[in-house]
């Protein structure tokens, strides 16, 4: 064969495996479309569910995902960043750096529903937080604390060894030069990781569905030791759970889910492309 | 009794009128890279406001001596030093040494220019500002005086606000040296600062370094032999670690005492 006619192929082979990637992507999109749009309207959006969830809207469970992410980023933020700065700015290249490593990739091929698990004989049951928003917040941010220290390290570690050498130069202490050199110019890159984490976070019914979630529930909580409903779970069980309910109220419940995903990783898109125009270094 | 009084009286003296000379003094310097042994011995001593300059082939530890006068070698991992080097007659190397202000004292001028990613007067400002300078009024006059020592005042005054980093490349330079001045060090450390440059930069940039030289001492490393003859008031030739020779540039560059030196100036290690 000429090497031409194997380029060709090669070049074909790769444009197919790109197209294969896509193509589920935008038939979700059009049969969630398709099939949800109908459902929503203002009235969806910001009523409580009726008739055993039959009718009415979904406003707890957005308010719910919308708890708990807020929730969760409170502490899986701050957590994950500190954990980050110390693992590139301060540990020595030893064993136990290594072991806290391992850890935390081990940590991310975790499967959810064992986070789940976790949370409830840990959150719920071990400090009797009881299934709370405060014991889904945290099992959510144990969860996605892998990615955000991953991508916070990342971040950290981009930013230009020179930039920490002419701070440290200039009589400026370590913690300093951290705060107004480095984290400044990471915070792009650790602001990216984050969203995509809480994006992840959003979406995922078995850590919430031991910890906080709650099968049916037509009022907002009062405080973060009420359970409360949740997108997620809550297609889960329009989905399974509740005999002749309209199709459209299934996946007008799926379409604000992932739009408000979606929505999340737009943001993070934003200031990647953002950062990345202004980086010059 | 009376004699040995006399005597200690007759060295204290003698060490005061030494630490009045040199500024700053390294004794049996040595410096490990784990177990590659970097600086062997060095004895160098440095005179206020001058100009000194160590010369030799790359790798033969120039930038390792320049980063051990204000302990920049200890953000690397696995350094280890032995002796002492005094800053006005003070081990730096001293268990509780203030680094802070060490570095307040000796700062440091790099290969490659690296402003942060600021405006030019936040560039500036930068340290004063960390160092409790808040006032704006203040702040502005500390720009104004560290541009114009660096000759940048009347090109830059009306653009401060522009990004540091799309500066040329000898501005770029410059706006570091004027972000040291601001903080008015003593000692200004240079490694190879006109490496990036032209030859038209560079020599502004030496002429720079004569009118820096009535305020500040300055210790510059190079490879380019040239600048060393051209600037510096002392040279210290180092190979291997070592450093060779150290003394007056015209006697350095005229008759070398060392076989090596003399090697190196004509040009047989390249
Ligand atoms: N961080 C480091 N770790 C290990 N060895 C180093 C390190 N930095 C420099 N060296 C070694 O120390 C020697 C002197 O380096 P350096 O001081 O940079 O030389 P110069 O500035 O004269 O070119 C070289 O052999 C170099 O390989
Ligand atoms: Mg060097």
């Amino acid at each position: 064969m000429k090497p031409q006619t194997k380029q060709k192929i090669a070049f074909t082979c790769l444009g197919l495996a790109a197209v294969v990637v896509i193509i589920p992507v935008i038939v979700i999109f059009v049969i969630l479309i398709d099939k949800g749009i109908s459902a929503i309207n203002w009235q969806f959006l910001s009523t409580m569910p009726r008739m055993g969830m039959r009718a009415g809207g979904i406003y707890p469970a957005i308010m719910g995902t919308v708890y708990l992410v807020s929730g969760t980023i409170l502490v899986a933020l701050p957590l994950g960043v500190l954990a980050a700065i110390y693992l590139v700015e301060y540990a020595k290249r030893n064993w136990w750096t290594r072991m806290i490593e391992i850890a935390i990739v081990n940590l991310a091929g975790v499967p959810s529903v064992v986070y789940g698990l976790f949370g409830m004989g840990f959150f719920v049951i071990f400090f009797k937080f009881g299934a709370s928003i405060l014991a889904g917040s945290l099992t959510l941010a144990i969860m996605i604390l892998p990615v955000i220290i991953t991508a916070s390290k990342e971040a950290l570690m981009s930013v230009p060894h020179s930039f920490r050498e002419a701070s440290l130069a200039l009589g400026v202490s370590k913690w300093q030069t951290i705060r107004c050199v480095v984290l400044p110019n990471a915070l792009p890159g650790i602001l990216t990781g984050t969203i995509l984490g809480i994006s992840r976070a959003a979406g995922e019914t078995a850590p919430i569905l031991f910890t906080v979630a709650a099968f049916y529930l037509p009022r907002l909580p009062k405080s973060i030791f009420d359970q409360c409903m949740a997108l997620p779970y809550h297609l889960y069980v329009l989905s399974t759970q509740v005999p002749n309910v309209k199709e459209s109220l299934q996946y007008g419940t799926a379409l604000v889910l992932v739009g408000m995903i979606f929505l999340l990783n737009l943001v993070a898109i934003i200031i990647r492309s953002h950062m990345r125009s202004k980086k010059q270094w | 009794m009376e004699k040995n009084g006399f005597y200690s009286m007759r060295t204290s003296a003698l060490r005061k009128l030494k630490t009045t000379m040199s500024k700053i003094e390294t004794k049996n310097l040595d410096l490990f890279y784990g177990s590659f042994h970097a600086l062997l011995d060095i004895n160098l001593e440095v005179e206020e406001k001058m100009i000194t300059a160590l010369i030799g082939p790359s790798g033969c530890g120039k930038s390792t001596l320049l980063r051990a006068l204000n302990r920049m070698n200890d953000l690397i991992e696995g350094v280890r030093i032995t002796g002492e080097v005094c800053v006005d007659g003070k081990n730096i190397y001293e268990h509780g040494t203030d680094l802070i202000g060490l570095r307040k004292k000796v700062g440091m001028v790099f290969q490659r220019p690296n402003p942060f990613p600021l405006s030019i007067f936040d560039n500036i400002a930068y340290g004063p500002r960390i160092h409790g300078i808040k006032n704006r009024g203040e702040l502005e006059g500390i720009v104004q005086k560290a541009l114009s020592d660096v000759m940048l005042w009347d090109v830059l005054k009306d653009k401060l606000d522009r990004f540091a980093l799309n500066l040329s490349i000898e501005q770029q330079q410059r706006l570091c040296i004027a972000r040291l001045s601001a903080i008015t060090p003593e000692i200004v450390l240079m490694d190879e600062p006109c490496s990036a440059l032209d030859p038209m930069a560079t020599q502004r940039i030496e002429e720079l370094m004569f009118e820096l030289k009535k305020n500040y001492t300055i210790v510059i490393v190079t490879h380019n032999m040239q600048q060393a003859a051209r600037v510096s008031d002392k040279t210290g030739f180092m190979l291997l670690g070592k450093l060779v020779e150290y003394g007056d540039t015209k006697q350095v560059f005229t008759t070398p005492h060392e076989k090596q030196t003399e090697e190196y100036i004509t040009g047989r290690y390249g």
